[in-house]
């Protein structure tokens, strides 16, 4: 017995069957150990690196970067949007699907808001409720594509992306126009410039990320997307309807994309055709990777990419405020989300060969 | 039913007193034009361990496809416990207490070992899990059925194929399976591993509250353990005997013997 304790990983914990391959556990184990260790760091590596650009452009350029503009501006304007996205993605990502349309709804939404009100003089807080709504049904609408229909998503968002797009155009005549003044009163709520609303962005991500955080760690939704991106096929042997995790992800990410959109207008005073777009979607993946989601489904955190988008806002603020020039940040993101993928691919690697050995 | 007449069913002793769990009388199955399962008959007793032996292709995955629900027969009836019954899902045969290990194991690798033997029956107190009760329990079960893992709390993806094969079989003995289909429980697994699954269905054996139908298609290690053995060929069950009346010799003949009738025939319409 003594033999099975020591390997600590036999079957069937009876004397003389485990001790043998007692060398090949060890190894087994401590690669497996050294993977946990690293999984956990991912999280821990992305949040060093977070404090650390922070510290950086916050002692380097102290008169400029802590202030309560910059920080509304990195906060609210830029990692705001591309957290609030992320989340959406991490789900679709971690259950085996991505949502390109995400950008175009975010484009959509504001629209229903605006004819909403404008038109049908609808109250604006029951419109921007209906363009909420509005990225659920898109969210279904891809989800009904994808499960049902059996197109991939990659396929899928870009299709109904384009006609998203499209739709925003065609209402919109391609021309921006100003939020009526009448829907601010409910719209603050999303966030507006000026104290204390501008702040709501922040507060928005910051609760989202929590309640989702909590989502997946602690409940079945969590654990059956996991599952569905995990093991699709083992996860329907075990009952479990997969279908229905990944349409009401789906139905999330849109309803997170409609949210950012709404809130982008408000706080711009602007319903733009030309907002969204494939920019915050692609942003917000790069979080999520950077967080240590994997874009072959299964694992990924919420947390992780919440620190991706800090991380991806601080650079974009950080290099602005330092007066670096904006053509090197395309060089610098690139390299970041290379750096973030090779280390994801050489994990998994280790991965499989814990598992093999 | 002429076919029934042509093909007598050759069972040992038909409709002799075995204390049934199971029957699944008269199974047939087609996909399109090619016959998966032809009139096949297969009983199970109380507590009894049971190996469905056949090469690839005769028609063993079709049979337990059909016996844990994934498939319907096209015809045939099914009884359990005495009733008749229908099953229409995965859900519906495991309600019934038909529970299968798959080949692939259905484990999420990604998830703990806790999470995947508590799989779509989570332990909740709404909305958040019971993470810790689950761990509690899922560890009690694995040591009260000797199987043995470094952490209930590991990923199942650091486990061997031994251990996962294991986490699969002590899942399903957990959500009250009467009747465990193990689907080639040995393939790809080292000696040593085998033989620790073959000492857990040992254990579930003298625990009798579960009875096993082991389907393979390497015989040699899996008689060890089985009360009886039913040979599958090319849709039908072509022997019926308690493992004690035949032998992995026995067998191996039948085997050799179809091949060459077949490389004859092959031969002759040539």
């Amino acid at each position: 017995m003594s033999d099975t304790v020591e390997s600590g990983s036999t079957v069937v914990g009876r004397p003389g069957l485990g001790g043998g391959n007692a060398g090949g556990n060890g190894t087994r184990h401590f690669v497996a150990d050294r993977f946990g260790v690293f999984s956990r760091q991912r999280e821990a590596t992305v949040l060093v690196v977070t404090v650390a650009l922070l510290l950086y452009f916050g002692l380097t350029h102290a008169s400029s970067f802590v202030t309560q503009t910059n920080a509304v501006d990195l906060l609210s304007e830029l990692m705001a949007p591309i957290a609030i996205i992320a989340i959406g993605e991490v789900l679709l990502l971690i259950c085996g699907e991505i949502d390109l349309s995400v950008g175009f709804i975010y484009t959509f939404a504001p629209f229903v808001m605006y004819f909403a009100v404008n038109d049908y003089h609808v109250p604006a807080a029951l419109a921007i409720i209906l363009g909420l709504l509005t990225g659920v049904v898109a969210g279904w609408v891809n989800g009904f594509i994808t499960v049902t229909l059996g197109v991939p998503s990659f396929i899928t968002t870009i299709g109904t992306g384009f006609i998203l797009l499209g739709l925003g155009l065609v209402l919109s005549g391609g021309e921006p126009t100003e939020i009526p003044p009448i829907s601010m009163s409910a719209g603050k709520w999303l966030g507006v410039p000026g104290n204390p609303w501008q702040w709501m962005p922040l507060i928005w991500t910051v609760v989202l990320v929590l309640i989702f955080h909590l989502v997946l760690v602690r409940t079945r939704w969590g654990l059956y997307t996991i599952a569905a991106g995990g093991n699709l096929l083992g996860a329907r042997e075990a009952g479990i309807n997969v279908g229905r995790i990944k349409y009401g992800n789906f139905m999330i990410t849109g309803f997170l994309g409609a949210l950012v959109g709404l809130q982008t207008a408000f706080y711009t005073n602007n319903v733009d055709p030309l907002a969204g777009g494939y920019t915050p979607m692609f942003y917000a993946v790069i979080a999520a990777v950077i967080g240590g989601t994997a874009m072959l489904g299964g694992s990924g955190t919420i947390l992780g990419a919440f620190l991706g988008a800090i991380v991806l806002a601080t650079l974009t603020d950080g290099f602005d405020v330092i007066g670096v020039n904006a053509n090197w940040l395309g060089i610098i993101f690139g390299g970041a989300i290379l750096v973030a993928m090779i280390a994801n691919v050489q994990l998994a690697r280790l991965r499989q060969a814990g598992r093999t050995l | 039913m002429t076919a029934q007449d042509q093909v007598p069913p050759p069972l040992g002793a038909p409709g002799a007193a075995l204390d049934e769990v199971l029957r699944a009388e008269h199974i047939s199955k087609s996909y399109g034009a090619v016959t998966a399962l032809r009139d096949v008959t297969v009983r199970l007793a109380h507590g009894e361990v049971l190996g469905l032996i056949g090469d690839n292709g005769a028609g063993k995955s079709t049979l337990m496809k059909i016996l844990c629900g994934f498939q319907q027969p096209d015809s045939g009836r099914i009884v359990v416990d005495g009733e008749e019954v229908t099953l229409k899902s995965v859900m519906q045969a495991r309600a019934l207490g038909i529970d299968v290990v798959y080949q692939d194991l259905a484990l999420v690798n990604e998830l703990s070992v806790y999470h995947n033997m508590f799989l779509n029956r989570e332990l909740v107190r709404w909305p958040l899990l019971s993470n810790r009760s689950m761990r509690r329990i899922a560890q009690e079960h694995l040591t009260e059925m000797g199987v043995n893992v470094p952490s209930v709390s590991v990923p199942v993806a650091s486990l061997s194929g031994g251990q996962r094969q294991a986490i699969a079989v002590a899942r399903a003995v957990f959500a009250n399976a009467k009747i465990l289909l193990l689907d080639e429980p040995l393939a790809a697994m080292g000696v040593k591993e085998g033989a620790m699954i073959l000492d857990l269905v040992q254990d579930l054996k003298r625990r009798g509250d579960v009875s096993v139908i082991i389907i393979a298609h390497n015989y040699g290690q899996v008689l060890q353990v089985c009360d009886r053995v039913n040979l599958i060929q090319h849709g039908t069950i072509t022997l019926d005997k308690p493992t004690a009346q035949t032998s992995v010799q026995e067998l191996n003949d039948i085997v050799v013997a179809e091949y060459r009738r077949a490389m004859e025939e092959r031969q002759r319409s040539e």
